[in-house]
């Protein structure tokens, strides 16, 4: 099965039910995008399709004809950061990082369709992205902090 | 009690590092890896029988492995290695300890390199916990650094022929004003080998003096976090590794009676393996290992365990009179007539839920088995833990096994052990390749290790003019930390009761004192409105310790404590106390819907104090995270359990705190530079659930007595 992933064309011998994590993650190396429940729950595993943030451990890979994925490895460009990750980078706010890859994509797909998210619509959109270590009012404050510079 | 350190400075041919070894697998890999240069290792006990320190040297090779602290070295190519057993799991510590260190050496903080949690090649450590990495280990390397700077200025002072106080010392180098000739420190050690004792006796730079310690240093590698470069245990793979799954059995304490393993050992590339209890696979990829699972035949006798529905009065039921245990009980005065003498008295009975830390990531192992030497990757705070029970399991000696942890996604005290690395390390042995495992979710909400539930008692009186008479205190099975009253009380009996618990139980942010301070700030609070006494007016009064005291204050001031509030059904609640050396205060607002019953956190004030800050951001964000933590513990989240089953596993029925359940947050950090640093790592996190259930009373007359305080809302309370 052809996939798309990072603007790379990749042929997985997986069958088109797995699940976008696992191909991404146990067949591609592309390990940025984490496991966290496999239950779209926690939101680490976020990913792009065609721009729009995606629990991949709910997508399966058989749903992707035809389709752009692009991951956490996918958005420095040339050695320079995505203006979303350089405001995560400036504002310093992770602490373990394990939902940052999570984090980082959902802010880029929030800002792609509302380059100024009141907070009410940040905290809306960004409701299903957990972070364990409790940086929310953080997080919040570097996606105001990106929306500036998108 | 803390063992008197001492120092010595080395920097001794190879050879008798290889031959004396103080540990010598070790030393043998410290110098083959880091070549020659300036070691300093730092000794923790100077009554050892050591030689007797002169130029030429000490033996070393006298030096138990156990007594040997932390350890640095100072290659030719100017790099400063930092080696510490102590672990990252996003508290930081890989950050704050280099400052310690870039701030002694005077170097910039990216010219220090920490080696951490390597059993190979660090000194022995017990663990990441107990809020002790800062104040323990971070003055352990601000000796070992400040060793190190000394050698380097009598290296520079014998080569300058200079005295060692005419030398400047800055940027990694050491200049003659005079001459402005300078060394770096890479050329200083070359070739060197200095062998020299040290009194523990330097002085680290005053604290109001700090350049690199006490500022905002960003997280090390932080860049590796934001492009999915760090790679977490279970991001790494190795050539040739198989993929294991364990088979789990249905219920807590269920034995193996009958196994058929044919339908995994009939699927191409399963190794299937079973061991009185243990039933495991490892297989080419995760998938063939899930069915390999899944085509297992498999028996299991359960017996019957307590459920959620009865669990207080079974740890009530079971709970042993607890004099033996460690700190766990004071009695002073007699209750009895300090009940008698009290104009008011309160009894209350709180019940305290099992709750889970739910790390992000989940735990994980790579083990790999070599030459009858295991090594094992995992995610453990305690990584010489692992290896001494890996080596216990296995029968090996503690140096042929490897435990090496990298930073990891989180841990909250409840990755103390490690179980994954058990795991993968049998499956690894049985199918001679390396196996890696990674739980699911749902298997570390189940067998991992949970906080304690408990059952604490509180009877209490006060007299009209607002001094407590009469604190007894019995808790049982929640723990012992923070179980002793900051209070002045002249009669007090407080005892901890520990229980065989029906579910695996052990650490937690900020352990018992979750539960004990949550008690004692809720049956205060009660005290006060029985006087009819403002909440933080009655504190004061019988609040002695004045850092506490502090908090209460600043906590206060920064909420507007006293004003009148925004609108009906709301209120106002505070709470604090004292754990691992660090003190805070929160206030919390919360409006009730009387309609829903839905109870809404408005805002919250925390104030933090931890003697000299390290890292004031980081510091926000540790004090933040137990905020948050701690929020999620008040409000709804709780361990359902019913015969020996977790019935609420998944993320989608144990709800942590989001986004949306955010307040306004206020941080309040109290600088003591007069005072050693402590560990923020949890403290913080006692003030949140009793100041929001203080809040809840405040604005409905409710006396909550359970944590969580109200998961399904306030209206069965209110009707």
């Amino acid at each position: 099965m052809e996939l798309v992933i990072n603007e790379i064309k990749r042929t997985s011998s997986a069958t088109p039910e797995a699940s976008l994590l696992s191909v991404l993650r146990d067949e591609f190396d592309l390990t940025g995008t984490k496991y966290g429940c496999g239950e779209g729950q926690c939101g680490a595993c976020t990913v792009l399709i065609d721009g729009k943030a995606v629990r991949s451990c709910r997508t399966t890979i058989g749903s992707l004809q035809g389709k752009v994925v692009t991951t956490i490895e996918g958005l420095e460009k040339n050695g320079r950061l995505h203006p979303v990750q350089e405001a995560y980078l400036q504002a310093d706010v992770f602490q373990c990082g394990y939902c940052a890859s999570g984090m980082v994509m959902s802010t880029v797909a929030l800002l792609k369709n509302n380059a100024s998210p009141t907070e009410e619509q940040i905290k809306s959109f960004m409701n299903g992205n957990m972070c364990r270590c409790g940086t929310y009012p953080f997080i919040l404050k570097a996606i105001q902090e990106a929306a500036t510079k998108v | 009690m803390e063992p008197k350190e001492k120092m010595l400075a080395h920097s001794a041919p190879e050879s008798e590092f290889v031959t004396k070894g103080v540990n010598g697998i070790n030393r043998r890999r410290f110098f083959k890896l880091l070549g020659s240069g300036l070691a300093v290792i730092l000794v923790l006990d100077d009554t050892l029988s050591l030689a007797t320190p002169n130029k030429k040297g000490v033996a070393i090779g006298k030096v138990p492995e156990d007594q040997i602290g932390a350890w640095l070295h100072i290659g030719e190519n100017n790099i400063i290695t930092v080696f510490t057993g102590k672990v990252e799991v996003g508290q930081n510590i890989r950050t704050s300890l280099a400052q310690i260190v870039a701030e002694e050496l005077m170097v910039p903080v990216t010219a220090i390199k920490m080696i951490m949690g390597d059993t190979d090649l660090v000194p022995f450590d017990a663990g990441t916990f107990g809020s002790r990495s800062t104040p323990a280990m971070g003055s352990k390397l601000r000796k070992t650094a400040l060793t190190a700077r000394e050698a380097l200025l009598d290296l520079a002072a014998q080569a300058f022929k200079k005295e060692k106080n005419s030398l400047k010392i800055a940027d990694g180098k050491i200049t003659d004003p005079l001459t402005r000739k300078s060394f770096s420190y890479g050329q200083l050690t070359k070739g060197e080998q200095l062998i020299q004792t040290i009194k523990d006796e330097g002085l680290g730079h005053p604290v109001e003096q700090w350049k690199i310690a006490g500022t905002s240093v960003p997280k090390v590698n932080g860049r590796d976090f934001l492009t999915g470069k760090h790679k977490y245990v279970s991001d790494h793979t190795l050539p040739g590794m198989l993929y294991g799954k364990i088979l789990r059995p249905p219920a807590f304490g269920a034995t193996l009676t009958a196994v058929d393993l044919s339908g995994a050992r009939a699927i191409n590339g399963v190794v299937a393996v079973h061991e009185e209890n243990f039933v495991g696979v490892a297989a080419p990829d995760l998938p063939t290992a899930i069915k390999a699972i899944a085509a297992i035949k498999a028996q299991w006798q359960t017996t019957d365990q307590p459920s959620r529905a009865d669990i207080f009065s079974y740890l009530k039921k079971n709970a042993s009179e607890g004099n033996n245990s460690r700190n766990s009980g004071t009695i002073k005065g007699d209750i009895k007539v300090g009940l008698a003498s009290a104009n008011k008295t309160l009894q209350q009975t709180y019940q305290i839920d099992y709750i889970a830390h739910a790390p992000m990531e989940p735990r994980a192992a790579l083990a790999k088995w070599e030459k009858g030497k295991l090594t094992v990757w995992t995610g453990t705070q305690r990584p010489f833990g692992v290896q001494s029970d890996l080596a216990r399991e296995f029968n090996l000696k503690e140096e042929q096994v490897r435990v090496i942890m990298p930073d990891t996604g989180s841990a909250y005290g409840g990755k103390h052990s490690g179980e994954a690395a058990l795991e993968a390390a049998r499956l690894a042995k049985v199918a001679q390749k390396t196996v890696k495992l990674t739980w699911t979710r749902e298997e570390e909400f189940t067998w991992a290790y949970f906080r304690p539930a408990g059952v604490i008692e509180v009877s209490s009186g006060v007299k009209n003019d607002g001094t407590i008479t009469a604190w007894e205190f019995h808790n049982y099975n929640a723990g012992p930390s923070g179980i002793q009253t900051p209070y002045a009380v002249a009669n007090q009996h407080i005892q901890y009761h520990p229980v065989n618990s029906p579910l695996k139980q052990g650490s937690y942010r900020g352990l018992a004192s979750t539960a004990n301070i949550f008690v004692q700030e809720s049956q205060i609070n009660d005290l006060a409105q029985l006087l009819d006494q403002d909440p933080l007016a009655f504190r004061l009064k019988n609040l002695k310790e004045p850092r506490l005291r502090n908090v209460f204050e600043a906590a206060a001031a920064s909420f507007g404590w006293g004003k009148s509030k925004p609108a009906k059904d709301h209120g106002f609640g505070i709470g604090g106390g004292t754990e691992k050396g660090g003190f805070t205060a929160t206030c919390a607002e919360v409006a009730i819907d009387r309609s829903t019953g839905v109870v809404k956190v408005i805002r919250v004030a925390t104030a933090f104090e931890c003697g000299a800050i390290i890292n004031p951001r980081h510091l926000d964000n540790q004090i933040l995270g137990a905020v948050v933590q701690g929020l999620g513990g008040a409000l709804f989240e709780a361990i359902h359990f019913e015969n020996g089953k977790i019935i609420n596993p998944k993320f989608a029925q144990y709800r942590v705190p989001r986004f949306k359940d955010m307040p306004a947050i206020q941080i309040i950090q109290l600088n003591r530079q007069d005072l050693p640093s402590a560990g923020a790592g949890e403290a913080p996190i006692v003030g949140i659930a009793p100041a929001i259930r203080n809040a809840i009373a405040d604005a409905t007359g409710l006396r909550l007595t359970t944590l969580p305080l109200a998961p399904q809302g306030l209206l069965a309370y209110l009707k």
